[in-house]
C-alpha cells in the first residue's frame, strides 16, 4: 500500500502543518512517510506544495510522481486545481472553498468550481467558515484533514492524537478547537 | 532511537551524537534548519552552535576548532561556499585535526536561490571529499561518518545536501552518541602555515592523500555496484538521482547494471568495472553533468554516454521521478484529464502585507520619479521581491552585497542618479567592505539600509548587530556624518521619506539612509514568543 498526496495553498494558510499532522498519524501507525516542503522565498505569500508519501513498504522518491496522487488536499480553490498533473485518473480532491486573492488576475470563481466539481469525487467545502464555527478560522487545515481522513491510511483516531500532540503546548482550548474543526471536516457532507 | 527530522535536522543531530564542539553558519536556504536545531539544542548538549556574520568567517571559525581538536561543522547554502571560498580552498592543504565538516546545501531548480551552482565541482577543485545522501537516515549516518573521514585523512569533508533532503521529513533512527574530543592542540605547526615552503610540502601531501581517498571510495559501501549479467545497460547515479531511478526501476524491462556513487572522490575503479560489461550507459545525477562529463572527456571516445550533455537527461532544474522516468525510456502515466489552464494562474511570492520594504521602495521611487534616467540596485533578501510588479523598484541581483560596489561602479562610469538598497544583515555579510571603498572615492551615490532589525528571508535570524549599533559603524568607516539620514518606512512617512531621499540623492557625493522598521513577521513571531 502506498499513499501519495500533493498538500497545496497559499504561503502563511498552514499547508506545512497540514502536511506535518497527516505525517505524524502515519508514524504512529508504523507506516513509512516521506514528506518534501519547500522554505525560503516561495513562502512569501506564493503558491506552496508539499508532497506527502505513505507506505507500509519501502519509499525511494521524496517527490510524488505525475499521475499517482491519491488525493490532492489544497487550503484553496485555484491552488486544488495548479497540481492536477500528479493526480491519479481516480485520485480525489478536497479543497476549501475559500479563495485567497491575493494577485490582480485572480480566475472566474465559478469556473474554478465548475473545474472542481469536474473531478469526481472532489470534495470543495468552505474550510474557513467550518473553522471559525469551531473557533478560530486558523483551524482550517483540520476541517480538511477531517473532510479528507476517510481516504486516508490512517484511522480517525490517530489523526486526533496527532492533532492532540501537536497543539498541547499551545493549551487545551487550541486542541479543543482544532479537533471541533476535524470533527467539522470530517461530518461534513 | 527513532524520530521523525527533516534532512537538516538527521544532519544537525548526527553532529551533536558525533560529538560536536562547535558550530558556525550563515542563513541560507535549504540549510538553514540545521543550524536553529543545534541553536536550540546547544546548552543541553553542552557545544558551542552560532550564526556568524559571513560564511567566510564561520569556516575560519571552524577551522580554529580543528586546530584544538574538537570537531566543527560549518553550513551555509551553495553560493555562500562562494564567499567562504578562499578559507575553504586553502583549508585542503592544512592538517586538519579535530574532524571539520561542512555542510553545503545546493539548491538545484533554485527555488530560492539566484543559480544552481553544483559543490561536487569545488569540493573536486579543492580536492576534498564529498558525502552525498539520498534519504534523511543517510543524511544522518553519513555525517557521523563524514567526521571519522575528516580526522583520518586530515581534510575537511564536505556533505552536500539539496533542496528535497534538506527539506523533507522521514523518520531516522539515531545511533548512540559519543563524546566531543578533548582539548588537544595540534602539534603540526607546518601543516596550518601555507608560506611557499610549507605550502609546497602540504600541497604534496594532499595530492598524496587523494590516491588513498580514492582506494578508499572504491571500497566504501556508499559506493555500490550491482552488476547484473548480461545486462546492456549501466546506470550511474549521483545523489537524488538513486531516488528516482528506483522509483521506476521497476517498470523496466529489462534490469540494468547499476553503479550509485556516495561518495567522492570518483571510484575510478568501479566505473570502470560497470563501463566495461555494459554496452551503454546513462548518468543521472542531480545537479551539473559532473560524472558525465568525467566520462566523456573532450573526445567522447568509447561506449555511448547519455545524460545530461547529449541531452536524455533535463539539463537544467531538479530531478524528479518523471524526467527521471522518461530518460529511462519508460511512458509518462495517465493522469487527471482536465485542462485547467484557463483557470490557473501564477501566484508569485510577494512581500507580505505591511512590509517596511514596499515603503522603503515606493519613496526611492517617487524621490527617482523625475530623473530621466536612473539605477537601483539590489541585494539578496525579501527585498529583491522588489524586482516584480506592483513595486518593479529594482533593476539589479547579483550576490550578498554586490549592490554597494556595483552602485560605485555605475556612478564612476557616469550614471546618475544611483540609489543602492540592501538589508541590514546582507550589508553586514557582504556590504561593508564595499562602502569601505566607496569612503574612499566618495562617488555619488546614496546606500538605503533597509533595516528590518532581522535576517528576514530565512525565517527571521537575528541580525548581527542591533540597529543601534548600526549608525556608529557607519559613522566609524568614514560617513560624513552629515550624510547619514535615518527615515521610518511607512505610508504616512511617505512625504517626508522621499524629501529626505531626495535631498542626498541631490548631494553629489556618497549618502547612507537607514530605512529602519522592523520585519512584521518577526515583530509577529516576538509578539506570539512573550504572549
Ligand atoms: S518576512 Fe519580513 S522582511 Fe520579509 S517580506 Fe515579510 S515583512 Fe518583509
Amino acid at each position: 500500500m502506498t499513499c501519495n498526496m500533493i498538500l497545496c495553498g497559499v504561503g502563511g494558510q498552514g499547508v506545512l502543518s497540514l502536511a506535518a499532522i497527516i505525517a505524524k498519524a502515519s508514524l504512529s501507525s508504523h507506516l513509512n512517510v516521506r514528506q518534501s516542503e519547500v522554505h525560503g522565498m516561495s513562502q512569501r505569500g506564493g503558491e506552496v506544495l508539499a508532497h506527502l508519501r505513505i507506505s507500509d513498504g519501502e519509499i525511494y522518491s521524496d517527490l510524488v510522481s505525475y499521475g499517482t496522487a491519491d488525493l490532492i488536499i489544497s487550503m484553496e480553490p485555484m491552488e486544488s486545481l495548479r497540481y492536477l498533473e500528479y493526480l491519479k485518473p481516480d485520485g480525489i480532491v478536497v479543497t476549501a472553498a475559500e479563495p485567497v486573492v491575493n494577485i490582480g488576475n485572480y480566475p472566474d470563481l465559478e469556473a474554478v468550481y465548475a473545474k472542481i466539481a469536474a473531478v469526481s469525487g472532489s470534495l470543495c467545502l468552505k474550510a474557513e467558515a467550518l473553522a471559525e464555527e469551531a473557533g478560530s478560522k486558523r483551524a482550517s487545515n483540520m476541517v480538511l484533514i477531517g473532510a479528507a481522513s476517510p481516504y486516508l491510511p490512517t484511522d480517525a483516531e490517530s489523526l486526533k492524537q496527532a492533532i492532540r500532540d501537536t497543539f498541547a503546548a499551545k493549551g487545551e482550548s487550541v486542541v479543543e478547537t482544532n479537533l471541533k474543526a476535524f470533527e467539522a471536516g470530517r461530518n461534513h457532507q | 532511537m527513532e524520530r521523525v527530522l527533516l534532512g537538516d535536522e538527521a544532519l544537525a543531530q548526527a553532529a551533536i551524537d558525533a560529538g560536536l564542539s562547535c558550530a558556525y553558519g550563515y542563513p541560507g536556504t535549504p540549510s538553514t534548519e540545521i543550524m536553529e536545531y543545534l541553536i536550540a539544542h546547544s546548552a543541553a548538549d553542552g557545544f558551542k552552535a552560532m550564526w556568524c556574520t559571513n560564511e567566510k568567517t564561520a569556516y575560519e571559525e571552524a577551522l580554529g576548532a580543528s586546530l584544538a581538536g574538537k570537531r566543527a561543522l560549518v553550513t551555509m547554502k551553495h553560493v555562500g561556499l562562494n564567499v567562504a571560498a578562499d578559507a575553504f580552498v586553502n583549508s585542503a592543504l592544512l592538517s586538519i585535526h579535530g574532524g571539520l565538516v561542512m555542510c553545503v546545501a545546493d539548491d538545484p531548480g533554485m527555488h530560492s536561490s539566484q543559480n544552481e551552482q553544483d559543490t561536487r565541482a569545488l569540493a573536486m577543485f579543492a580536492k576534498v571529499p564529498v558525502f552525498e545522501p539520498v534519504t534523511q537516515q543517510q543524511t544522518y549516518e553519513m555525517t557521523r561518518e563524514a567526521f571519522e573521514v575528516s580526522e583520518r585523512f586530515g581534510v575537511p569533508v564536505i556533505i552536500r545536501m539539496v533542496t528535497r533532503i534538506a527539506h523533507s521529513r522521514a523518520s531516522v533512527r539515531t545511533a548512540e552518541s559519543r563524546p566531543q574530543n578533548p582539548l588537544d592542540k595540534s602539534t603540526d605547526r607546518p601543516g596550518w602555515m601555507l608560506l611557499p615552503a610549507t605550502a609546497k610540502r602540504n600541497w604534496a601531501r594532499l595530492l598524496g592523500k587523494e590516491k588513498d581517498m580514492i582506494a578508499f571510495a572504491e571500497s566504501s559501501a556508499n559506493n555500490r555496484l550491482n552488476l547484473v549479467a548480461g545486462s546492456r545497460l549501466g546506470i550511474i547515479t549521483g545523489g537524488l538521482g538513486y531516488n528516482y531511478f528506483k522509483e521506476n526501476a521497476a517498470d523496466l524491462k529489462e534490469e540494468p547494471s547499476h553503479l550509485h556513487i556516495g561518495f567522492y572522490p570518483l571510484p575510478a575503479a568501479l566505473i570502470r568495472k560497470l563501463y566495461d560489461s555494459v554496452d551503454e550507459i546513462l548518468v543521472l545525477e542531480e545537479g551539473y553533468p559532473i560524472i558525465e562529463e568525467k566520462l566523456c572527456g573532450i573526445l567522447g571516445a568509447g561506449k555511448p554516454i547519455h545524460g545530461k550533455l547529449d541531452g536524455t537527461v533535463v539539463r537544467t532544474g531538479e530531478l524528479t521521478p518523471d524526467n527521471v522516468r522518461e530518460a529511462l525510456g519508460l511512458p509518462k502515466r495517465p493522469h487527471a484529464a482536465i485542462d485547467v489552464s484557463d483557470v490557473t494562474v501564477p501566484r508569485p511570492p510577494a512581500l507580505c502585507k505591511g512590509c517596511p520594504h514596499a515603503d522603503s521602495y515606493a519613496a526611492i521611487k517617487a524621490a527617482l520619479k523625475d530623473f530621466p534616467q536612473s539605477l537601483v540596485t539590489s541585494d539578496i533578501g525579501c527585498y529583491s521581491l522588489g524586482a516584480l510588479p506592483p513595486h518593479s523598484a529594482i533593476e539589479t541581483i547579483v550576490c550578498m552585497g554586490a549592490s554597494v560596489g556595483m552602485a560605485k561602479g555605475a556612478s564612476e562610469a557616469g550614471l546618475y542618479p544611483v540609489v543602492a538598497t540592501i538589508g541590514d544583515s546582507t550589508f553586514l555579510h557582504g556590504g561593508m567592505t564595499a562602502l569601505l571603498d566607496c569612503v574612499q572615492n566618495n562617488p555619488d551615490m546614496t546606500l538605503v539600509i533597509l533595516d528590518n532589525s532581522t535576517v528576514g528571508m530565512t525565517g527571521g535570524q537575528p541580525t548581527m548587530i542591533p540597529s543601534s549599533r548600526f549608525e556608529p559603524l557607519i559613522r566609524g568607516l568614514g560617513v560624513d556624518p552629515a550624510h547619514i539620514r535615518t527615515i521610518v518606512p511607512l505610508p504616512q512617512q511617505h512625504e517626508k521619506n522621499t524629501e529626505i531621499i531626495k535631498e542626498e540623492i541631490n548631494y553629489h557625493g556618497l549618502s547612507v539612509i537607514f530605512s529602519v522598521r522592523e520585519c512584521i513577521e518577526t515583530a509577529k513571531r516576538k509578539a506570539r514568543k512573550t504572549k
